[in-house]
């Protein structure tokens, strides 16, 4: 936070350029951000991000709780994608411990983490476009992501902070009516892409705004360290998903859209294409979803179900000390990353064998996505800023963690 | 599923190309392996840090080309105190691998990596900023969360939870 420092991050040189601060209430950087930047006229000579301003210390948080209370805290880092933060965590977890997951409780992570991924596209480009100027998006797509978030709710009772993933499986079984709902849902998605197209994808002013607006190249981009939809606009064919699967993605079909232009437009077109290839990941979850139970049987980890609790005095031994004294983890490291709708989002958690974790690091993509505003912009108009920062899909409660 | 025991062999794990590679380059490059729970992990000492990084980079058959993250774990009060955590991926062959550097709890300091990739910035930034390691080189190593006057540094092991009131 630049903004306590005695002196300016930011001199301005012999009379000719101006210091411009950009944030952080501003309303086209999608939170906190505050961007300081040198000017010429018009022209962005230097560029400097400056954050902190959401810093809530989670990751020393996470150091005093308990295993499965970490979950909770993960939603709240990117509260964009609540779904694909509790599932880097859990998958971590469950690589310590060495926990194998039924295939229903994977199916089901698999098609809820695309339905968080389309919901969190949908914020992005209803703000997007509106940063830019096309209104009438914005309202296109909160409509799509209330029926999104009325699943999340009606699968685990909370519309955004879902905490649907537990370590060792999900939370519960959906509700009786849930599948025929995403069904619905996943029929008549497809249409309403076309009518987000229909507005923007041969509109000229949005082709003129977008179209080789803050261009990056794959080599820069790359030692940047970008990833998701930032890098793939450049050219760059890597998605986690496919590449390194995790939580039964490999039985999946899907493309990875990958670009070539590196400006907005492309990444604009990526994320559209992606919403496509997710709502058919959830078409093919739909239909190939297994029975059985959605939660691991191991009895020490995974709390016993209500029913049991009550008639079984095992269960409630084992769910008294899971509440009260967590359960112990295999001593070890491990580094888990997920495609997140952003990119690589990653966690290392670290295990000295007690019931706490000894360490959570939380590896933002949009930390690493927001190191590319400088190169995208240096040279180009203020107006090319706000276009930038829409296009990188930045979520600041994930940077500032 | 019970857990593999980790393997800590040199010679058993020669056959991973960063391994090999760093091995090849100098014997004294790799301090300790250790392969767990399928992932890689190479100790590396804090002088060749840097040019580990470079080599490994620029390595012709497998090159680490994409810095995920770096981090870093206080293991307040046994010594060296700091690991300092970089994880590397292959783009081309989508493999991982960790590096670690141990730091003495007096005045840490390494090399900063921001020559071999510029985005390891932010990342260097936060690990001085929450845990006080210093690298050397940086181009502008400055807090980046806490504010500017801000004593101590929160993540290190010896800081209060609730902070100091």
């Amino acid at each position: 936070m630049a903004h306590l420092s005695p002196t300016p991050a930011l001199e301005p040189g012999q009379d000719k350029t101006m210091i411009l601060n950009m944030g952080p209430q501003h309303p086209s950087t999608h939170g906190v951000l505050r961007v300081l930047l040198e000017i010429d006229g018009e022209t962005v000579v230097r560029m400097m991000p400056d954050i902190g301003f959401l810093h809530t210390g989670i990751e020393k948080t996470c150091e005093a709780k308990f295993y499965h209370q970490v979950v909770p805290l993960t939603d709240r880092i990117d509260y964009l994608c609540p779904m694909t933060n509790n599932l880097c965590y859990v998958l971590a977890v469950e690589k310590l411990l060495g926990l194998e997951i039924p295939p229903r409780a994977q199916w089901l992570r698999v098609m809820m983490n695309e339905l968080t991924r389309i919901n969190s596209h949908l914020v992005w480009l209803g703000t997007h476009a509106m940063d830019i100027g096309a209104m009438t998006v914005f309202l296109y797509c909160f409509r799509e992501r209330e029926e999104i978030l009325r699943l999340f709710e009606a699968i685990s009772g909370q519309r955004m902070m879902t905490s649907y993933f537990r370590i060792g499986g999900v939370a519960l079984e959906p509700p009786l009516d849930f599948f025929d709902r995403v069904k619905k849902f996943a029929d008549i998605f497809p249409g309403r892409v076309d009518e987000y197209e229909g507005l923007l994808t041969g509109n000229p002013i949005w082709v003129m705004r977008t179209k080789g607006v803050a261009k990056i190249s794959a080599e820069d981009a790359i030692a940047l360290g970008a990833s998701g939809p930032t890098l793939r606009g450049s050219g760059v064919d890597i998605d986690l998903r496919r590449d390194m699967p995790y939580s039964g993605y490999e039985n999946f079909k899907f493309k990875v859209p990958v670009g070539k232009e590196g400006d907005v437009f492309e990444r604009y077109m990526l994320r559209v294409a992606e919403l496509r290839e997710s709502i058919g990941i959830v078409k093919q979850a739909l239909e190939g979803m297994p029975s059985g139970p959605v939660k691991a049987n191991a009895p020490k980890v995974v709390l016993p179900d209500r029913e049991k609790m009550k008639t079984e005095m095992e269960a409630l031994i084992y769910h008294f000390k899971i509440v009260t004294e967590g359960f112990a983890v295999p001593e070890g490291e491990v580094y888990q990353a997920v495609e997140s709708p952003r990119g690589e989002m990653g966690y290392y958690v670290v295990s000295d064998g007690s019931a706490k974790p000894y360490r959570v690091h939380m590896r933002s993509a949009c930390l690493a996505n927001m190191q590319t505003l400088p190169k995208m912009c240096e040279g180009r108009l203020i107006a090319d800023v706000v276009a930038a920062i829409g296009s990188i899909d930045i979520v600041l409660g994930e940077i500032d963690r | 599923m019970p857990l593999a025991p980790a393997v800590t062999d040199i010679e058993q794990l020669k056959g991973h190309p960063a391994v090999a590679r760093l091995v090849g380059w100098n014997p004294q490059a790799v301090t300790g392996v250790k392969f767990d729970r399928d992932e890689m992990t190479i100790y590396v000492p804090r002088e060749a840090i840097r040019e580990a990084c470079a080599l490994l980079r620029d390595d012709a058959n497998c090159p680490f080309n994409y810095l995920s993250d770096i981090t870093c774990v206080d293991w307040y009060p046994s010594e060296p105190r700091f690991e300092v955590v970089y994880h590397l991926l292959s783009i081309p062959h989508k493999e991982r691998v960790r590096l670690k550097v141990r730091l003495s709890g007096d005045t840490p300091a390494l090399d900063s990596v921001t020559s071999v990739w510029p985005g390891a910035n932010y990342f260097e930034r936060e690990v001085f900023d929450l845990f006080g390691v210093r690298f050397n080189g940086h181009p502008y190593l400055r807090r980046l969360l806490m504010p500017e006057n801000w004593e101590g540094h929160p993540l290190r092991k010896d800081y209060p939870v609730e902070g100091y009131r």
